[in-house]
């Protein structure tokens, strides 16, 4: 549909996730004077940080055309790892290497798919089962406590009146954008997913390009996880669990194709929040939390269909 | 032949995009008949042969198929109605057995439950047509040939009359060629219909009892095979002078010295024993017929293909461990012949398809330089007057022409030394093609060596200074284009053709 040269159907689609929330945060605000306050918000954010940091990540994953399954395992090595280096090492230290150590576990992943020209959503779910059961036997199967206050501060402070975590969140954002949007790499991501073949013929090293994808929601996959554990001062081998699909979900949900070739950071974040609020809306009007996951499919099939809609012709 | 005729074509055109690619073509096809239908590239004869089948429908003119009028024809009332098409690119499940894939959609069943009658029916159907295939060996392990031969069993299990082949010898040897031209005799000593696409003069040639030939989507002839010689059918394949757009005049170089020479090129891809040199300056022609070899011996060269043996020297230096990457960066490129799957990224917009291959250039420590970037894209824009001229441009949405220019600006960009232009025009429209011509003419004014690689031989003589004619993946002639005419290319490359089939 066109009015005066206004593509309705391509502005839901590139704005479907916007309109969503903004549907959402109006529709809540009426129904609880408890939702649009700065403390609530504010929560929100913070409680969906490290979601949101993985989301962002896993979005130039899915640009390249791949799929990324292992990030849940990344963030439950992170978990233990931390915990385990901030016990017997240092605090800091742990904190400082598990976003590094969840790098090297991404490049493992670029390098195993394309050591064995695999598609990745195979090659991940193997490596996460690899990587939790390396988290396990690490962790002896138990949960590593760290009550110090040099460990939990990145989860529980905040600064400038913001969590700290929010503050990772953003600028880590922003940072995968600029990546994304100004820089050579960035090009590279969008071109290999676009139409990998014509990438190779224009002397672009496709491998080299994917696993840097895979290596960025490793680290992300590992920042995410220190910001949880030193929340809850508590590093264990199950933690993450089933965050992979939620981030994917988000992904998705904002709007960045499974194709690949197409999609934006922002995108994800929006797809996060849109969850976020949904969830957020059962607690503060003490609806049945038995519906929430109904509601939640729902909006999510919402949300696809309006970016269907003006993708069809 | 007095009897009624079994499919007659009456008037049949065909449009694509408002462009007629077949028109007012009427043909009778016999029972009991194998027909050939012959032409050059894009004369339109699989075309014709897809409006028989029901894969395109006809813009205009009327089909009649056992005296009754087809009028919603399509791939399923096709069959119903006894014609069955064999397509160039075999239409079989890969994983499923012989017996399976011969009566895929036509299982014997009750409920949905097979009744597994499939072995006996299928026996029954090879005897009667003579070929003899296991059942239940699994089609991707089986040969071409075979493949072929189930094609034609599912078409008879359809109890089709009338049988289309589309190329089907094109991926055969020698011996399969004979062996599927033995089942065509059979087939139309029992009264079968079959239409014959090829462009292999010989092999029609051999088996066809009528012939038509087509020329730039129009009949030109249809006659007995006996009255046919092979160079009566290369001249009505090409017909009297041609009315085309005039070349760009040619400016020889005057002593071309080699900036890039090839010697015994091999890839596992096709290349076979390559050899050819290329001048500053100098246009040069690589042509051949389909599978020849010719883009797999450019691939080979660039470094988008591993090579198996051979050398490539660029100005006079060997040149080694070749890589496209590497090749860009010593002033080689390649603009490949696909441009919608190997040469545009259909997803990004016109500028970044143009740089995407000199990124490095265009980036301040990993950061595009978007303003260079912009200006650059502009002025080849401008160059090659892409319409839209926006750099920002949805690509996807262009014309072939203008994706096309698009993608040879892209390679032209970092003003390479060494161009390889695999099919620069095809598919693209006269403006484009025109504007294209003129742009490679000025390229080689400027010293850049060029090599041409095109399926079109009026192309081919039209602009290069040297032309090569590639078969089985080797340079087998060397010729001039002035000296030439497009039936002497056509003659040789058919007699190469011939004799490498005949050694095999």
């Amino acid at each position: 549909m066109i009015i005066r040269g206004f593509h309705i159907g391509r502005f839901l689609q590139t704005y479907a996730v916007l309109i969503m929330i903004v549907f959402l945060v109006i529709a809540l605000s009426m129904m609880s004077e408890n939702f649009l306050t700065p403390r609530n918000l504010l929560n929100i954010l913070n409680q969906n940080a490290p979601l949101a940091i993985m989301a962002s990540a896993m979005t130039l994953v899915i640009i390249a055309g791949g799929f990324d399954l292992s990030v849940a395992a990344i963030f439950s090595m992170g978990s233990v790892m931390s915990a385990w280096i901030a016990i017997h090492v240092d605090p800091y230290l742990g904190l400082f290497l598990a976003p590094f150590i969840g790098l090297i576990l991404g490049t493992m992943n670029g390098v195993v798919i394309n050591a064995l020209r695999v598609h990745s959503f195979l090659a991940t779910i193997a490596t996460s089962l690899i990587f939790k059961g390396v988290a396990i036997v690490i962790s002896d199967g138990r949960l590593i406590s760290v009550r110090l206050d040099t460990f939990t501060w990145l989860g529980r402070d905040k600064a400038g009146g913001v969590f700290i975590a929010v503050w990772i969140m953003a600028v880590f954002a922003m940072i995968l954008t600029f990546m994304l949007t100004r820089t050579a790499f960035g090009r590279r991501v969008f071109a290999v997913g676009g139409n990998e073949e014509a990438a190779v013929l224009s002397g672009i090293r496709t491998d080299r390009v994917k696993t840097a994808t895979f290596a960025i929601a490793g680290f992300a996959a590992g920042l995410a996880s220190i910001i949880a554990t030193s929340r809850v001062a508590l590093g264990q081998a199950a933690a993450g669990q089933g965050m992979e699909l939620q981030a994917i979900a988000a992904v998705i949900l904002g709007g960045t194709s499974i194709y690949g070739g197409a999609g934006a950071v922002w995108r994800s974040l929006g797809g996060v929040f849109l969850l976020a609020l949904i969830s957020n809306g059962f607690n503060i009007l003490n609806a049945d939390p038995f519906y929430r996951d109904l509601t939640t499919g729902l909006v999510i099939l919402a949300a696809i269909g309006i970016s269907a809609g003006g993708n069809r012709r | 032949m007095t009897t009624e005729p079994a499919l007659r074509a009456n008037g049949i055109g065909v449009a694509f995009a408002g462009v007629w690619v077949l028109s007012d073509v009427s043909v009778d096809i016999f029972p009991g008949e194998i027909h050939g239908l012959i032409g050059e590239n894009g004369a339109g004869k699989s075309t014709l042969g897809k409006v028989f089948g029901g894969y395109y429908a006809s813009s205009a003119g009327t089909l009649d198929v056992f005296g009754e009028r087809a009028s919603t024809w399509n791939p399923l009332t096709a069959l119903s109605k006894g014609v069955a098409i064999m397509h160039q690119e075999l239409q079989l499940v890969p994983a499923l057995t012989v017996a399976e894939n011969v009566f895929l959609g036509l299982e014997d069943q009750r409920w949905g439950v097979l009744r597994r009658t499939e072995a006996g029916r299928l026996s029954e159907l090879m005897e009667a047509s003579g070929f003899q295939l296991d059942p239940n060996a699994i089609v991707s392990r089986l040969p071409i040939a075979d493949q072929q031969k189930i094609e034609i069993l599912r078409a008879l299990a359809r109890e089709a009359r009338i049988i289309v082949m589309d190329e089907p010898t094109s991926s055969l040897s020698r011996d399969e060629v004979s062996q599927l031209h033995l089942a065509m005799r059979k087939l139309r000593d029992e009264g079968r219909s079959i239409i014959y696409v090829s462009h292999f003069i010989h092999d029609i040639l051999e088996v066809s009892d009528r012939i038509t030939v087509l020329r730039d989507g129009k009949h030109v002839k249809t006659a007995p095979a006996a009255d046919e010689t092979r160079s009566s059918l290369v001249a009505a394949m090409l017909g009297g002078g041609k009315s085309e757009t005039p070349f760009p005049p040619r400016v020889r170089p005057a002593t071309p010295e080699p900036v890039l020479e090839v010697e015994d090129l091999r890839s596992e891809q096709g290349a076979n024993g390559a050899s050819l040199s290329v001048g500053r300056g100098e246009i040069v022609g690589l042509t051949g017929l389909v599978g020849s070899g010719r883009s797999e011996i450019a691939r080979a060269i660039v470094g988008a293909d591993p090579a198996t043996g051979g050398e490539v020297r660029l100005r006079g230096e060997v040149y080694r461990k070749r890589s496209i990457r590497r090749s860009a960066a010593l002033g080689m490129v390649m603009s490949p012949e696909d441009r919608r799957k190997q040469g545009l990224v259909l997803t990004m917009r016109v500028s970044p398809n143009m740089t995407l291959p000199h990124l490095g250039r265009f980036a301040h420590l990993g950061v595009m330089r978007r303003r260079t970037e912009r200006t650059r894209a502009l002025s080849l824009i401008e160059h090659f007057r892409v319409r839209p001229a926006d750099p920002n441009g949805n690509v996807a949405t262009f014309s072939g022409g203008n994706q096309q220019k698009v993608l040879i600006g892209k390679w032209l960009m970092e003003n390479p030394d060494i161009v390889i232009l695999d099919e620069p025009s095809r598919g693209v429209d006269v403006g484009a093609r025109e504007r294209i011509h003129f742009a490679i003419a000025e390229l080689a004014a400027g010293g850049t060596g060029v090599l041409l690689i095109s399926s079109e031989i009026e192309e081919v003589l039209g602009l290069a200074h040297r032309a090569y004619l590639a078969d089985g993946g080797r340079i087998v002639e060397e010729v001039i284009p002035e000296e030439s005419s497009e039936a002497d290319l056509l003659e040789l490359l058919f007699r190469h053709q011939s004799q490498r089939r005949g050694a095999a």
